[in-house]
């Protein structure tokens, strides 16, 4: 090319260049980023909110199934005094450890942290609580020699297993809370299962994941072919269908359970029924509320829109051309659907089972009310924990280990079905 | 000049007429200092709030004209309260709780403690305050209202007990005697009790037995016979309406919802009293209020907690009043006009066995009996 060719796209080093000389993949690069810091700062807010208002707490929340500060603050000293006992020595610690604990009892009493810390090991050993607020003001009192001191407000204090359960409560990052939450615990021996009277939660982990699939695979099983009725008929009908599917779905979840209770209680509407038709006598009344039956029905009842609706929304776009080209092909009307029409509805299937058993997983209100004591899920004593016990660490280390089983069943469900076959709408 | 005392006699003359409405209200109330003008009070909503309501707020702000704002979140208070605590925002000025939720925002250092002597007035005989209210001051931080129990009701009207009625606790565990449903509480706190007095057990060595596990294992035990005969209930309410629905023949729960099944609703139901466990609720001070807030707290309970307001309260609602000196003055009940004495738990004719709850005992134990109990329930 000749030299009056300057603006040539291509300069004499092969770069390409924009018209004013600067390289063309810089100026693009610097455009894209223009554009990409502008779509930030358009999602911004929302990233915060959700940073906030969910990322924050669900953080938090891990934290606090680990979190054991308190004892090392409350009692530094008597932390450090108690490294060098051996609880397997058998003895009670000596003097100088019950000096420090002096030291730091008298401050934790003065900022009203000595009930506190009792609540805390209360959590290790039951009586706990009791020693540390029966011993409250007598032990600022005490003059040495401490121990006896101690020992004479509360014979406990003298206890080897008292001062083992400082001793294994002391690090500030603790395991007890997850140990707990699978019905283990730390004793001097080690980690041992607790004894067969007091396990509980993996039981119950167990109960929810079952009733949960009980109760997708009922949904699925109910809401097929409403949705398929709702996909495939007029217009017209399939309005009116679809305000009855959504009419319970505006209505409030505890009007329903308590709807349920009316309905399926022994003296409830189900049962007078069948007396006065004669299918059961008077004395052989059904028991389908407060037990499993109950939390089942009602559930289902509860979440089967979310199964009727994306199941809906993947039917109606399903071409009705395919079932009759294979029925045009001699398929019958069972291999016409299990093989042609049934696999086209499998992303609706996935979302609908996905939504039903998530939801069903955290369910609480629900099984408290109709679930009787065979009924109740673990997110029950989940509640139990934030507002009766208290106990705000072990009640995160069981959300935690929800959680945890929810994305290795969803890491599961994308292994066998794929994440990418889901079709919410 | 003549200004100034025009508006001085102006203002003498308002000054007397605001006296007069006071005393015609029939209190002596004093000036509050730096009080703030309005009151957030938590209670349990329902026909209890609606007795506070009635007894203690609405004639304090008539008097006052201090606006009373009511939140009905006692139920999940101490949860509440901490979350609160731990965000630095305390929005609440006064909370009823139950003794073992004051003990336990007590021991969080959730509550204030108060000097009842110096906050509360004494007795009409002038009796201090800390021995009027005796044994209901459970916690260093509890101001305590009423006494409330949980006992039993049955249905009078089962036709399989062929005339009999339950007379003592232990009926409930006789399905011979009175076969049908129970409901008890989903709870180990009282059924443990029950379960090992109606096992042998004296009452005095109660919670010696239970701290051991073979203890708790023979309560269960106990319970493990009539369990298939029981229906569990989580709130108050329940028992009532399975009650009156004949989901069961009997079963536990508070004194005043049995009150009001049996003498408002009319329903075919009667009390059982023996071994009622007795409970005191109250109020708690949530710690670290700003000052003008707590100088109308403090102005406010010295007057709704006094001997008369107590028995007003029973007016409304059969619980008992927690001060002694309040028990000859309850009357009629407002809008039924039966006398309310026999209906309280306090009345010397129901009293013959009681349990009062032992919430120092819970307060180590419960968690740990709680696991055995519900892991029992699973079973």
């Amino acid at each position: 090319m000749s030299a009056n060719t300057a603006y040539d796209e291509y300069s004499d080093d092969g770069v390409m260049r924009t018209a004013d000389g600067k390289p063309l993949k810089r100026s693009l690069a610097i455009a894209l980023r223009r554009e990409k810091l502008r779509s930030f700062l358009l999602i911004l807010p929302l990233l915060l909110f959700v940073f906030v208002s969910f990322l924050m707490p669900i953080a938090d929340m891990l934290f606090r199934s680990v979190e054991n500060g308190i004892v090392s603050e409350t009692i530094p000293r008597t932390v450090k005094a108690l490294e060098d006992w051996d609880p397997g020595s058998g003895e009670a610690p000596d003097e100088s450890v019950f000096a420090a604990f002096h030291a730091d009892f008298v401050e934790a009493f003065e900022n009203k942290q000595h009930t506190r810390l009792g609540l805390r090991l209360n959590y290790e050993q039951p009586g706990m609580s009791g020693l540390f607020r029966k011993s409250g003001r007598r032990a600022t009192k005490l003059v040495p020699p401490y121990k006896e001191g101690f020992v004479e407000i509360d014979e406990d204090w003298g206890d080897v297993e008292t001062w083992a359960v400082i001793k294994r409560a002391s690090p500030p990052i603790t395991d007890g809370y997850f140990l707990a939450a699978v019905d283990a615990e730390r004793t001097s021996e080690g980690i041992q299962m607790k004894p067969e009277n007091e396990r509980i939660y993996l039981f119950l982990f167990g109960r929810t994941l079952y009733l949960s699939l009980v109760i997708t695979f009922s949904c699925l099983l109910l809401g097929y072919p409403i949705a398929f009725l709702l996909a495939n008929t007029t217009l017209r009908t399939s309005n009116v269908l679809m305000i009855l599917v959504l009419l319970p779905f505006w209505t409030s979840l505890l009007v329903r359970t308590s709807a349920w209770k009316v309905l399926l209680q022994q003296q409830g509407v189900i049962n007078d029924f069948l007396v006065w038709t004669g299918i059961i006598s008077d004395t052989g009344r059904l028991i389908m509320i407060n037990n499993q039956t109950g939390t089942i029905v009602a559930m289902t009842h509860i979440l089967l829109p979310f199964m009727i609706l994306p199941l809906y929304s993947v039917m109606k776009t399903i071409s009705p051309s395919y079932v009759r080209a294979a029925k045009s092909l001699g398929a019958t009307d069972w291999t016409a659907f299990w093989r042609i029409y049934f696999p086209q509805t499998v992303p609706g299937v996935g979302a609908g089972a996905i939504l039903v058993f998530i939801l069903s997983i955290g369910y609480y209100i629900t099984p408290e009310l109709v679930g009787g004591t065979s009924g109740i899920f673990i997110s029950n004593r989940i509640a139990y924990n934030i507002s009766t016990s208290l106990n705000w660490g072990l009640a995160a280390a069981l959300g935690v280990l929800l959680l945890v089983a929810v994305m290795l069943l969803f890491y599961a469900y994308d292994k066998v079905v794929g994440i990418d076959n889901v079709k919410l709408g | 000049m003549k200004l100034n005392r025009l508006l001085l006699a102006a203002s003498v003359i308002s000054l007397s007429a605001s006296v007069s409405a006071v005393t015609a209200n029939a209190m002596d109330l004093p000036p509050c200092e730096n009080c703030s003008d309005e009151l957030t009070v938590v209670s349990w909503g329902g026909a209890y709030q609606n007795s506070q309501v009635k007894a203690y707020s609405d004639p304090y702000a008539e008097a006052t004209g201090v606006k009373f704002i009511y939140d009905e979140s006692s139920n999940e208070a101490v949860a509440k309260l901490r979350a609160m605590n731990e965000a630095n925002n305390v929005t609440w000025d006064l909370v009823d709780v139950e003794g073992p939720d004051a003990v336990r925002l007590c021991d969080e250092g959730l509550a204030m403690e108060v000097d009842v002597d110096a906050m509360l007035a004494p007795a009409t005989d002038g009796t201090a305050a800390s021995e009027d209210f005796g044994e209901s001051l459970v916690s260093a931080c509890f101001i305590p209202q009423i006494v409330f129990s949980t006992t039993f009701g049955y249905r009078t009207d089962v036709a399989a007990w062929n005339g009999a009625t339950p007379t003592e606790l232990c009926d409930i565990f006789d399905l011979e005697k009175f076969p049908g449903k129970r409901a008890l509480e989903k709870r180990p706190k009282k059924n443990i009790e029950w379960a090992l007095i109606c096992d042998g057990v004296a009452k005095e060595d109660l919670y010696d037995v239970m701290e051991t596990d073979e203890g708790i294992e023979r309560a269960l035990a106990k319970l493990d016979t009539i369990k298939d005969d029981v229906i569990w209930w989580s709130a108050g309410a329940d028992t009532p309406q399975l009650l009156a629905d004949g989901e069961i023949v009997m079963g536990s729960t508070y004194n005043g919802r049995l009150f009001s099944v049996i003498e408002e609703e009319k329903q075919p139901v009667a009390m059982l009293w023996d071994y009622q466990v007795f409970d005191f609720d109250g109020w708690i001070i949530p710690e670290g209020l700003p000052e003008d807030r707590l100088n109308r707290v403090k102005h406010f309970l010295r007057f709704a907690t006094d001997t008369q307001r107590l028995a007003d309260q029973a007016k409304y609602i059969s619980y008992g009043p927690a001060r002694a000196s309040s028990a000859p003055l309850v009357g009629k009940h407002e809008t039924l006009g039966i006398e309310m004495g026999q209906h309280m738990p306090t009345d010397p004719n129901n009293m013959g066995n009681i349990i009062v709850n032992n919430i120092e005992w819970w307060s180590s134990y419960s968690d740990d009996v709680d696991a055995k109990f519900q892991a029992w329930l699973a079973r």
